[in-house]
């Protein structure tokens, strides 16, 4: 058993100590917005916070989440960085197919936790590692501005 | 794919009735609906259609596939343009798998070819209108009113008189009303959201929460989840499996061997995995266990110089003496699809049908293929398309929707089947190889007076299992974007050569033959221009007499990016203009080069005429999306044999273009009342010639086989 706080709520789960994060949150806990995109950490469709910081869960081991607070994309709305992300991302009609967008606004929620107006250098590293198929890439760097700026006055 | 517009009008119906507590519902039939099902019920072909319910909630029901083109949002733009709807209140359902929901350009239900909008341009606004004319006369006869008095705003009935009423309040006095016969379509100067910015689309809230439902997102009651390990050459088989380490693997429920290979079956995906990795199985590669890619290259240029059957032939291109002659043979390279949703599909097999969840571009044909698979009628197979993670063709393909319900029907529990990232790079489905030679040739005043091409490569139409080589032996995939060579060139010709490396299925690629034909002409006609001493663009639009159309966006593309003006030092320019699925795109790419040869692309101005448009922001993000696409495989993408085996297998060795590497774009949208043409396509054929002619202009050294990093 490995006792997991998820969004904040403990959850239980009946895994082997070194099954990914992500196919727990996904499998388990039917918390399906965190996507299988290579299993390798090489296209970020599966970042999610532990503890404000974000990992790839498909190359996290459940047991290196044991006792921390993970966040997903169905937690992150409730974290001001977050809100501030999504709605951004609303705003800049930035999803095309979609399947990427719950790791990037993840990635993009944790370096707007820490930075409050990230460059265009802070946007590439922080984002590099998140794949997007349809080329959403310049809406998203829009958005992140766009969230940054809205955050600061809130 | 092919796209041949049929007559729209003809066969054409509508049908009204009241909806289960209250709401009016139109029925109608998409044109393509009766070419395949004449002869079938009419009423199992009455069910495309759109609702009004009580509540004002209008929902459009669309039976094509959303996989990022936008179409969820531009199919209920079209309805609700006619019908003068408070676009606030519309919403869009996926339908089902109905013959009613027919691709009108395919005359089967499926998403694919840029079709989608040219081939629901019409039927959906005329159902639009019939719901609009018919709301209007429900108003007139509440109001004893001449309908002639009654104008429509905003989901609006409103008499002359100022009295209104709301399509929700009208809806069920409308659904016992007879739909029109014939309605009149808007003059396009009289719309208010076609062709306007602005539109947000409807699936954005869900993509931004991680709401949205996707293939992989979906859980039954029982179900198993599958891997398979495939053969690792094409066309092998398992020679012996020991299945028990696999077995033992907690979690593991099950190991079959099926026609594709050897599949487990576990709770999850990760002991699905887990037990893949455990199984000791010998396997008999067959006849393409010396498969390599130099092979590959080696055949395909055999056929290109030998030449084949003629796909064109103008003048006498054996005869002419041009002043000035060039020859190259260029090259491009399989490529895989690489979705970011890897493949998937959920089946469950039971007594009474087939019933499948997926993110398919193909509900029709699916639908044909799984009743043979599972042994039942067409009409027992139900399809719930999820939302595609990406398609770009390789979601028109079956293996998967195949490969869930057949494990489904042996075991009777429902399965979802998933490939892993390495299965989905490995798995075929390629965009072809292509070689392609071809002669040019000036005379002395530096005008094109000879093109030749003799391009082999696999036949799609062949390996598709669904078309068929046409008589003259030219598959028309292989040579598309050649054979269509816009250029005005006296002495022309194109023949093709079919040439099949073994066992490598080939398949619709985003843009299909353009991808890799658009590169060899658009470079190919950018070595003539400096043959003949000119200006590339002036070159092109000197051949561009009787193209109005391909000339006006090769100019604008030209004007915006300031073609003739002076760049920072080290940048420079290329230019390349393509025609794919009834639109003109034309694109400049500025790009440095550094010293190891590695191009930096910094912009890409780019213009595309594709008729009058539904959503002009949907426009430009798909064709920068196209741009990304093409450019990813331009600069990175190959898939290449060794020993018969894909040498590629993830992200790290099958790169993706990242924002780090991301140019700045822009869209240009040429002004047209034409009819719409293409856009999820378009984008992608002109970057790969525009960059490399770019590194031309930065080098002076040309690159003939993609990609362009080697």
């Amino acid at each position: 058993m490995v006792s997991l706080v998820v969004n904040g709520k403990i959850r239980e789960i009946d895994a082997a100590p070194d099954t990914p994060l992500l196919w727990v949150l996904r499998d388990s806990l039917r918390l399906t917005g965190t996507k299988f995109g290579c299993g390798i950490a090489q296209c970020g469709a599966c970042t999610v916070h532990l503890d404000g910081e974000p990992v790839r869960s498909c190359a996290t081991p459940v047991s290196a989440a044991a006792g921390k607070k993970v966040t997903t994309i169905e937690g992150i709305g409730a974290t001001r960085a977050g809100k501030a992300v999504q709605a951004a991302w609303i705003r800049h009609d930035v999803p095309q197919c979609g399947y990427c967008q719950s790791g990037q606004i993840m990635s993009a929620s944790a370096l707007l936790a820490k930075k409050r107006a990230p460059s265009d250098a802070d946007i590439d590293a922080a984002m590099s590692g998140n794949v997007c198929r349809c080329g959403t890439y310049n809406q998203i760097r829009a958005a992140i501005k766009d969230a940054a700026a809205s955050a600061k006055g809130a | 794919m092919r796209a041949k517009p049929m007559n729209a009008s003809r066969r054409e119906f509508l049908k009204a009735s009241a909806m289960a507590g209250g709401g009016l519902i139109v029925g109608f039939t998409l044109p393509g609906a009766t070419r395949l099902a004449q002869g079938a019920a009419k009423e199992a072909r009455m069910s495309a259609y759109l609702r009004i319910a009580p509540n004002n909630e209008i929902t459009v029901v669309c039976g094509l596939s959303e996989m990022g083109q936008g179409v969820h949002t531009a199919i209920p733009m079209l309805v609700a343009e006619e019908l003068d709807a408070d676009w606030s209140r519309v919403r869009v359902e996926q339908a089902g798998v109905d013959q009613a929901f027919a691709n009108p350009i395919f005359g089967m239900q499926a998403t694919g070819g840029s079709t989608s909008v040219r081939g629901h341009w019409e039927p959906m606004r005329k159902a639009g209108a019939t719901a609009r004319a018919m709301l209007i006369a429900a108003a007139a006869e509440t109001w004893k009113a001449d309908p002639a008095e009654c104008r429509t705003e905003r989901g609006m009935v409103i008499h002359a008189s100022g009295k209104k009423l709301s399509y929700g309040q009208l809806a069920d006095k409308a659904a016992k009303l007879a739909p029109p016969k014939d309605v009149k379509l808007k003059d396009p100067t009289q719309f208010n959201l076609l062709g306007k910015s602005g539109t947000q689309r409807l699936d954005t809230v869900a993509k931004s929460t991680g709401k949205a439902k996707f293939g992989l997102d979906v859980y039954l009651p029982g179900m198993l989840t599958a891997v398979i390990a495939y053969p690792p050459v094409p066309g092998g088989k398992a020679a012996s499996v020991n299945d028990a380490k696999a077995k033992a693997v907690p979690g593991v429920r099950q190991v079959l061997q099926i026609p594709s290979g050897v599949a487990v079956l576990a709770d999850g995906y990760w002991a699905a995995k887990l037990g893949r990795d455990a199984l000791e199985i010998q396997w008999d590669h067959g006849a393409n266990a010396s498969l390599s890619s130099e092979g590959i290259s080696k055949m395909l240029s055999a056929g290109a110089a030998a030449g084949g059957a003629v796909g064109r032939n103008e003048g006498d291109a054996k005869a002419a003496t041009p002043a000035k002659k060039i020859e190259a043979e260029y090259e491009a390279p399989y490529l895989s699809h690489s979705c970011m949703e890897p493949l998937n599909c959920t089946a469950w097999v039971r007594k009474d049908g087939v019933e499948i969840w997926a993110g398919t571009q193909s509900q029709g044909p699916a639908q044909g293929i799984l009743a043979q698979v599972a042994g039942v009628a067409p009409g027992k197979v139900k399809v719930n398309t999820m939302y595609l993670g990406g398609g770009f063709g390789r979601r028109f393909a079956p293996d998967p929707v195949i490969g869930a319900t057949v494990l489904s029907k042996i075991t009777g529990k429902p399965v979802k089947l998933v490939y892993s990232r390495e299965d989905d790079t490995r798995g075929y489905f390629y965009r072809p190889a292509s070689v392609t030679r071809m002669t040019g040739g000036v005379d002395a005043d530096g005008r094109a007076t000879l093109f030749t091409a003799s391009v082999a490569c696999p036949s799609i139409m062949e390996g598709s299992h669904f078309m068929k080589l046409p008589p003259d032996g030219v598959d028309e995939f292989g040579v598309e974007g050649i054979r269509d060579c816009p250029y005005d060139i006296p002495n022309l010709r194109v023949e093709y050569s079919r040439q099949e490396p073994g066992g490598i299925q080939v398949w619709f690629w985003r843009s299909v033959g353009h991808s890799q034909n658009s590169f060899f002409l658009e470079s190919f006609i950018d070595e003539l221009a400096y043959a003949a001493g000119k200006d590339p663009f002036e070159f092109r639009r000197s051949l561009l007499g009787k193209q109005p159309r391909c000339k006006g966006a090769l100019e604008l593309a030209a004007e915006k990016a300031g073609w003739s003006k002076p760049l920072p030092a080290g940048v420079h320019r290329g230019i390349a203009v393509v025609f794919s699925f009834g639109s003109w795109c034309a694109q400049v790419a500025e790009v440095s080069v550094a010293a190891d040869g590695a191009p930096k692309v910094h912009r890409v101005v780019a213009a595309v005429d594709c008729g009058m448009t539904v959503n002009p922001d949907i426009v430009r993000r798909q064709i920068e999306s196209a741009i990304v696409y093409g450019l990813t495989a331009a600069l990175y993408g190959k898939i290449t044999f060794k020993d018969g085996r894909v040498e590629q297998s993830n992200f790290h060795d099958y790169r993706m273009l990242r924002m780090n590497e991301m140019p700045k774009v822009e869209v240009h949208i040429v002004p047209s009342t034409e009819a719409p043409g293409g856009i999820g396509e378009p984008g992608t054929p002109p970057i790969a010639p525009a960059v490399a002619n770019a590194m031309f202009a930065a080098t002076g050294k040309r690159i003939r086989k993609l990609p362009l990093l080697g």
